[in-house]
């Protein structure tokens, strides 16, 4: 057995990506450890940690609905299992979201992460951008950000640690064991931010 | 991460800019490319009006493509099929959450401008909409605004990559419910795709010089496809597919995701059919759900569908051979 397996959820969106990133994580830190593609509830409940991917929250807070992922995650995250959400996994995870220009939505959410969020925050694609920010809280001075029609922190309740921003925005947010992020560090070679998770859940299982 | 085969990193689509001294960049392939990814193993609908962007957006669509006219009533239609009416094109945008999508013809340059200065997610070059140019598809490497191509085989593919599409999808036969074209393409796709990666394997350089003469691009292109065995953006099933038994056996050939054209709107039970087709593409490797999924529908309410081999109309040899 290896010594830790995380998991990424694989419902839609960017999964192999996490999935390669986390890989060279555990690499890189010389972790034992495995990766596999979860759908199901048996499949969640198996793993020390998990990834929510980027892709389209609406559709995998729908799908995880239906196939009982959806209170399996919520059961494991409160429980205590490190999880990490990227743009569409960090909306999945938190307490409310807005979209920018349609408001409210009836999307559900796993209401976990203490924030409000609102959703493509920063314009459509086109204005999707590409900016170096800091996350000093998580001791990664500088990381290329890939922003794609990316969320933004607007409301952060009293447990959350605000990790980085971006133009006056909250782009990366830690509450106990959950991280997020509204840009996709999976869509670059630099593996810190897997790297600082991939610790998390080690710790967590010591 | 990605692969950036072929990109064109001066490309006239790539805007900097600098806020609060911090440069900021915008319309790379990563952010192109990466809006891509960002679907996979999604469904995408076309859709006419914001009636049926809503029900696409509730049954767990990725995104929506905003057309005119379905592609199975442009056949009927006749005449020149051109872009959606850009006021519901934006009345789409600011009533569904998901992505909009909208299609410009084969070539023409200022529907594809109007569409990225209307600010869709993303513009389909599309061969469901009377081709303006045969022979030149757009330079897409001038825009900001990403664009999906359709294509029946690597050549195609590789050539609308090098004009800068950021994703691809397979033509099959629009508008007739029959998905026997999309199977053949994505088949043909991979076959070859396998066949140029032997080539790398064996190291034989001057096979792959050949290739690239055959399929009218460069070399490079070539060279790095061969190399990651795959193409280098994402690749979605398209043309034809009306039923969740559909999606779920194009995911199995490999491809991505799925565009569901006339097949959902068509049908006369197009909200459980949407919910169904989302189902059976998510969950494809998992034969009782697919055939849950598939109960969802009663195939007497599919779209009736058309022999591909008695066609007046070939959609997919539009632009087929530039």
């Amino acid at each position: 057995m290896s010594e830790l397996d995380i998991g990424i959820l694989a419902l839609q969106g960017d999964v192999a990506e996490n999935f390669m990133s986390t890989m060279m994580a555990m690499n890189e830190l010389g972790i034992d450890g495995s990766v596999s593609q979860v759908k199901t509830p048996d499949q969640i409940s198996a793993v020390d940690g998990l990834i929510v991917p980027g892709g389209e929250s609406t559709m995998m807070g729908q799908l995880s609905m239906v196939n009982g992922a959806m209170n399996a995650l919520k059961e494991k995250i409160e429980s205590g299992m490190p999880v990490l959400g990227i743009c569409a996994g960090m909306i999945l995870l938190a307490k409310n979201s807005k979209d920018r220009v349609v408001g409210s939505t009836k999307q559900p959410l796993l209401d976990v992460l203490d924030v409000e969020i609102e959703r493509n925050s920063f314009g459509r694609q086109k204005d999707s951008f590409e900016a170096e920010v800091s996350l000093d809280a998580m001791d990664i001075p500088s990381f290329q950000g890939v922003f794609i029609r990316a969320p933004s922190v607007v409301k952060t309740g009293s447990g959350v640690e605000t990790l980085g921003k971006f133009n006056e925005k909250i782009i990366a947010v830690k509450q106990g064991n959950i991280l997020a992020t509204s840009f996709h560090p999976e869509l670059t070679r630099d593996v810190s931010v897997h790297k600082q998770f991939v610790k998390m859940v080690k710790e967590s299982k010591s | 991460m990605i692969p950036l085969s072929g990109d064109l990193t001066k490309a006239k689509g790539v805007k900097s800019e600098s806020v609060d001294s911090i440069d900021v960049t915008k319309g790379t392939s990563t952010l192109k490319r990466g809006f891509a990814h960002m679907l996979k193993n999604g469904v995408v609908m076309d859709v006419t009006t914001v009636e049926q962007a809503q029900i696409a957006e509730e049954a767990g669509a990725v995104s929506v493509m905003v057309l005119d006219k379905l592609p199975s009533d442009v056949r009927k239609a006749g005449g020149v099929a051109r872009t959606a009416s850009i006021r519901i094109i934006q009345d789409i945008m600011d009533s569904v959450t998901i992505p909009v999508m909208a299609k410009c013809r084969i070539g023409h340059v200022y529907e594809a401008k109007v569409l990225a200065e209307a600010n869709v997610d993303m513009v389909d070059e599309s061969e469901v909409l009377t081709p303006a140019d045969e022979n030149h598809h757009i330079w897409k490497w001038d825009f900001t605004t990403p664009f999906v191509n359709g294509a029946r085989s690597l050549a195609e593919a590789l050539r609308r990559i090098e004009e800068g599409a950021a994703m691809i999808r397979t033509k099959g036969e629009p508008g007739t419910g029959n998905v026997a074209e999309a199977v053949l393409h994505i088949k043909k796709v991979n076959d070859e795709l396998r066949t140029i990666k032997s080539i790398y394997d064996s190291g034989d350089k001057q096979g792959l010089v050949s290739i690239a003469r055959e399929f009218k691009v460069s070399f490079d292109l070539v060279e790095e496809t061969a190399k990651i065995g795959r193409l280098p953006v994402v690749n979605f099933a398209a043309g034809g597919i009306a039923t969740p038994a559909d999606a779920a056996y194009l995911m199995s050939l490999g491809c991505d995701g799925i565009f569901v054209g006339s097949g959902i709107f068509k049908a006369e039970d197009a909200m459980e059919r949407a919910r169904a087709t989302v189902l059976a593409t998510t969950f494809w490797e998992d034969a009782d759900a697919v055939k849950e999924a598939q109960k969802m529908i009663n195939e007497k309410q599919s779209i009736l569908g058309l022999d591909v081999k008695n066609l007046e109309l070939r959609m997919q040899d539009r632009g087929g051979s530039a």
